[in-house]
């Protein structure tokens, strides 16, 4: 057995158009490199312009942004999470995440006004505050979403076809996943312990609560979405304690209203749903970047495609691929 | 964990910086002396901003051993590469006003490199990280460029294998041949694609046909919106804003 992923018939060649954009038109565009976790996708290249002007958001806005960008993983994660059993001919658990995910969705929506591309990032902050009524929403839905992760743990994660169809199928080891740039629940189904969200100072508020990053030491499909199963709890659990010490105070710091970027390059990555997502933010001082160079998660995490699928069995590609877990606009760009 | 004070405690659009290049980043410092004992002719110039990145611009001759001796350090996890072409696009930004384009001067059309600088129009571009100690190098190198224009540098993929893909995109979008690439075809482009897109003078003909209407998104609110939003950006507009939008 060999495979080969043939990828392009979705590029849409982000990186030249953004050196025909200004950097507030940028983000939405690279909105639509993973269109399940949108959010998620604006925070890096803003960070980055930040980085590159020498200012920071607001506490408020970091605290927000913080919310919305884990809101994004468990909206990404959680429909990952049903689409799994469809994979193996389960039906029931991608009705339950389309259900459970809407009311993520319209949790974003009544923030953003968007539902599947916010465009909400703002470099200096965040477009508006939070609308009234919320917080408590928000609450009651991340109660949900942990139900939703019990009820998919009983009904997939403890199903023997669902297990014996995991378990030690697809290994990838964690030199081989590293040397290959795997990142988030891939790299550390592998037990590599790292993550983003913890291992580097980012101006957002992950240091600010309590929580833990998951790891597993196998390396197969059971490992890769068993942590991603771990991960959507621990986000709702973030979102918990940070709706509890949203700071007062603005969410926009003064910026401009004409945005020049001083020259310089500047590279800023974040945990997302899919894994490591950076931009390389090459300025000019202009009004738009010079270069941007796109790092998306999927365009990695599939690059292992060829090596983890040299000798496996036809059924198991689907688990392979399924639990490797890529978004077609995060691979092509 | 390892905290940086460099970005995290700038207060919006401060003019003092200065403690951010007073002190020293004995990690990264670490990594370029490391490097250069491994390299030593091979390391051209390095960039530190203390706290948070290194660059490190290796000549092309030893752009395959910069790898081999970042990833026997430790330096395994292999994050991205790419290129970036430094010639100024000669066809404008898109959104500029087609009508006006002699703005007096040519200054913009020189070519200026990035940091850790740059002899030749293109430069490779790639990054490494530590996953233990939670550190990254940006490597560079420059391109040379044959007598008849052709652009070659050595493969990355016996060090990391992840570079297969990366090389094979930047190939395709650059115009730079990787020498020993096990799978040297295109990535995204059909297989009789003609050009590099992501070279500057490749025109993005979407543009070329129908300028941007990006003059209107830049212009100014009107004068009403602007009392009531209550200088969230108001007080701080400078100078530029008004240039920026008529220009």
């Amino acid at each position: 057995m060999w495979a080969e992923p043939s990828a392009g018939y979705m590029h849409r060649g982000y990186e030249k158009l953004t050196e025909v954009r200004t950097f507030p038109q940028v983000t939405s565009l690279i909105n639509r490199i993973d269109w399940l976790g949108s959010f998620a996708n604006e925070v890096p290249f803003i960070l980055a312009a930040e980085k590159l002007m020498d200012i920071e958001a607001p506490p408020r806005a970091q605290h927000i942004r913080t919310i919305l960008f884990e809101l994004s993983r468990i909206a990404n994660v959680g429909l990952f999470l049903g689409d799994l059993g469809v994979q193996m001919g389960a039906v029931t658990p991608v009705f339950m995440a389309f259900r459970d995910r809407e009311y993520v969705l319209n949790l974003i929506e009544g923030a953003t006004g968007g539902r599947f591309h916010p465009n909400f990032d703002r470099i200096g902050g965040l477009k508006d505050d939070l609308p009234k009524g919320w917080i408590d929403e928000t609450k009651q839905v991340m109660k949900k979403l942990r139900r939703f992760c019990d009820e998919i743990d009983d009904l997939l994660f403890g199903n023997e076809i669902f297990q014996s169809r995991m378990r030690g199928v697809g290994v990838i080891p964690s030199d081989i996943a590293l040397q290959y740039g795997l990142s988030g629940a891939n790299l550390r189904a592998s037990g590599v312990e790292w993550d983003l969200r913890r291992d580097q100072s980012l101006p957002m508020a992950w240091d600010k609560v309590d929580w833990k990053v998951w790891t597993h030491p196998d390396g197969d499909s059971w490992a890769r979405c068993w942590v991603r199963l771990q991960e959507v709890r621990e986000s709702t659990k973030i979102v918990d304690q940070l709706l509890d010490t949203i700071p007062a105070g603005p969410v926009m710091a003064k910026v401009p209203r004409i945005i020049k970027v001083p020259e310089g390059e500047a590279w800023v990555s974040t945990e997302n749903p899919l894994g490591e997502m950076g931009y390389y933010v090459v300025s000019k001082g202009d009004l738009g970047p010079f270069r941007v160079k796109i790092r998306s998660a999927s365009f990695n995490n599939m690059s292992i495609a060829p090596w983890v699928l040299k000798g496996v069995y036809v059924p198991d590609i689907i688990t392979i691929l399924a639990s490797l877990y890529f978004i077609l606009g995060d691979i092509d760009r | 964990m390892q905290r940086s004070q460099s970005w995290s405690v700038v207060v919006p659009l401060s003019d003092t910086d200065l403690e951010a290049s007073a002190s020293p980043d004995e990690l990264r410092d670490g990594i370029v002396a490391a490097l250069t004992s491994d390299l030593g002719d091979g390391v051209v110039d390095s960039h530190v901003v203390s706290g948070d990145d290194v660059w490190v611009r290796v000549t092309a001759e030893s752009w395959v051993a910069a790898g081999q001796a970042l990833h026997r350090r430790g330096f395994t996890y292999f994050c991205f590469l790419s290129a970036i072409d430094w010639m100024p696009s000669p066809y404008g930004r898109g959104e500029d006003d087609p009508s006006a384009d002699d703005d007096g001067d040519d200054t913009v059309d020189e070519m200026r490199p990035g940091y850790t600088g740059g002899d030749t129009r293109f430069q490779l571009l790639a990054r490494v990280v530590d996953p233990q100690r939670h550190v990254g190098v940006t490597l560079k190198a420059d391109v040379p460029e044959a007598a008849d224009g052709s652009l070659a540098m050595p493969t990355w993929v016996p060090v990391y294998a992840g570079a297969n893909w990366h090389e094979r995109e930047t190939a395709e979008m650059f115009g730079i041949a990787f020498i020993g690439h096990p799978d040297p075809r295109k990535m995204y482009l059909p297989g009789d694609f003609e050009g590099h897109p992501l070279r500057k003078d490749f025109p993005l003909l979407a543009r070329m046909v129908k300028p941007w209407p990006g003059i209107v998104d830049v212009e100014p609110m009107p004068e009403k919106d602007e009392a009531a939003e209550g200088g969230a950006a108001d007080d701080n507009a400078t100078g530029e804003t008004d240039g920026g939008a008529t220009s």
